[in-house]
């Protein structure tokens, strides 16, 4: 293994989030209180509880599960597309450096700043809300599989991207959607029956319930199927990258 | 000396439909400076991405130092140095940073104290927290060669090291090439402007569309291929080229003073004595003589003209 190179692509991509780290930072901080003012003030005041929690509470896991999704496909598609789009990805390439070392250094960076980033919200949150966290192992699992996971999709973003709009289309036109319509602000026995069939289709609302069932015991599905979803997507990701770097597809050719 | 290189028959399409290298044979040689001369387009930059893993060929193979490139891709790539043709830098780091990464990602620890020397070789030293943006066109394509050389290569390529860069500093790029070839660094250079192939390399290879149409020792090619004119000026205008004269194939210029004749340098006997003496026989008073060589890139614009010439024939 070249741990060198792995280093140095990890300590390079987060140097870039320590040069923006204002900007890194502050948004998803303003994000989070903005969402406890609109839905747990605001709109929570009418619903008050959810499976017996308070609704300000309830939302915390599907926030941070929003925010950490959005914020490991930016990063590494970015962190991936940008040499590209600069072309300094030429000595990467030229570097004694297996596709999984290459990918091992950009998403473990990826991962890594949606990791602190998703800390950075349960620290916020826990101004607004009493935050309970029944099984700390398993939530930081999600925590952790999941950045890892997404960061790996966003990777796969920027190696197929275009231009930097190609690189917002599916965290814009996808993602989000899914996040939100997953069970982020609401669980889906609130949904009438059929609303409900089809959110059992969207493999968000898996990784949702199974990071809020980590807080309060409360979920939507079971905890093996979302555990099992996102080995799913884990290892669907993996394979992509494999094949697409065997080929050189849009990188060597 | 020992061949550190070995490329055989590889090709490279682009899109299924552009050939860019075409079944390509090449044996570079441990220590010298090799320069690849040819048109745009010609498949040079593509040849040297193939070698340093950054574009996939299709078939052939290529060793470094016996090794397969692809099979022992750890091995080989420590050694190989590449600075790429465009200015490819990220604009917001620093000199000493990048240099200091790309050191890292080819699998060597820090090593702050040759990277310094490297910077201070290259002049770089007093700008090394300087943000790359900063620097003009001149520095940043010094920066590529520190990046090149930080993790201490063997073998270094440069694509077009000298492209749009002013005189005083192409110059200054020479003296650094001379240097590190003198250190023991295997140097393989494309470029366009075949007054620097002249100046630096020990051999040459002239690649066009795809294919290698020649590879032979600078000194060498331009014996074989080269042509050497001597123009003889009159004292007064020569009306007729006598039978004795004949031989020689003058051209005579519009004012019949002056005669050009011309012959191949890799002729062992020339028959400049006796052109003299036949001159001096048919009464004609010489003014002055003056002598003139073909340079290399007559040499290679003439043999890419003869390729294409081919090319369109078949």
């Amino acid at each position: 293994m070249n741990w060198y190179g792995i280093k140095s692509i990890f300590i390079h991509e987060l140097d870039r989030f320590r040069r923006t780290i204002f900007q890194s930072l502050a948004s998803p901080i303003i994000t989070t209180s903005l969402y406890f003012v609109v839905f747990g003030s605001a709109i929570g005041s009418r619903i008050t509880e959810i499976d017996g929690i308070n609704y300000g509470s309830y939302i915390v896991p599907g926030m941070i599960m929003l925010t950490i999704l959005t914020q490991a496909i930016s990063n590494a598609s970015f962190a991936f597309y940008f040499p590209r789009f600069t072309n300094t990805i030429y000595e990467i390439l030229a570097a004694p450096l297996s596709s999984f070392e290459i990918v091992l250094g950009f998403v473990g960076a990826a991962a890594t700043k949606s990791i602190i980033i998703g800390c950075v919200i349960i620290i916020t949150a826990g101004f607004f809300v009493d935050i309970e966290i029944e099984h700390p192992f398993l939530m930081i699992f999600f925590l952790i599989l999941t950045s890892i996971t997404f960061a790996l999709f966003g990777f796969i973003i920027g190696m197929y991207a275009d231009n930097f709009e190609g690189l917002q289309i599916i965290p814009i036109l996808v993602i989000t959607p899914l996040v939100f319509l997953g069970g982020s602000f609401y669980s889906i026995n609130m949904l009438p029956e059929f609303w409900q069939k089809v959110s059992l289709l969207n493999p968000v609302l898996y990784l949702i319930s199974g990071f809020r069932y980590s807080f309060y015991e409360v979920s939507d599905v079971s905890l093996f199927t979302s555990i099992l979803t996102i080995f799913v997507i884990l290892i669907s990701c993996i394979s992509f990258i494999t094949i697409t770097f065997a080929r050189g597809y849009k990188i060597k050719n | 000396m020992s061949t550190v290189l070995k490329i055989n028959n590889v090709t490279k399409t682009y899109n299924k439909k552009l050939k860019a290298l075409d079944k390509i044979n090449l044996q570079i040689k441990k220590g010298e400076i090799f320069a690849l001369l040819g048109p745009n387009g010609a498949g040079k930059s593509t040849l040297i991405n193939s070698i340093c893993g950054i574009v996939n060929f299709d078939s052939g193979s290529i060793k470094i130092n016996d090794l397969d490139i692809i099979q022992n891709y750890r091995e080989t790539r420590k050694v190989v140095g590449i600075v790429p043709q465009e200015l490819y830098l990220e604009a917001f780091e620093t000199i000493w940073n990048n240099v200091n990464y790309s050191r890292g990602l080819f699998g060597k620890p820090p090593n702050y104290q040759y990277v310094e020397s490297v910077l201070k070789e290259l002049s770089l030293w007093d700008k090394k927290d300087s943000k790359l943006k900063e620097l003009s066109g001149g520095m940043k394509r010094r920066v590529l060669i520190a990046k090149a050389l930080s993790h201490e290569p063997k073998i270094l390529f440069l694509d077009e090291p000298t492209a749009s860069v002013d005189v005083e500093l192409r110059k200054d790029m020479w003296n650094v090439v001379k240097k590190l070839n003198h250190k023991g660094v295997t140097i393989i250079l494309t470029t366009h402007y075949i007054e620097e192939a002249e100046e630096l390399s020990d051999r040459v290879a002239i690649i066009n569309d795809g294919k290698i149409i020649l590879v032979d020792e600078k000194q060498k090619l331009m014996k074989k291929l080269g042509q050497k004119t001597i123009k003889i000026e009159l004292e007064n205008s020569i009306e007729n080229i006598t039978t004795k004269l004949s031989k020689y194939k003058f051209d005579i210029d519009e004012s019949k003073k002056i005669l050009t004749h011309s012959f191949n340098l890799s002729k062992e006997n020339t028959d400049i004595t006796e052109m003299l003496n036949d001159l001096k026989n048919e009464g004609l008073k010489l003014k002055d003589i003056n002598t003139d060589q073909s340079s290399l890139e007559e040499i290679f614009i003439k043999l890419i003209k003869e390729n294409n010439n081919e090319l369109v024939r078949n």
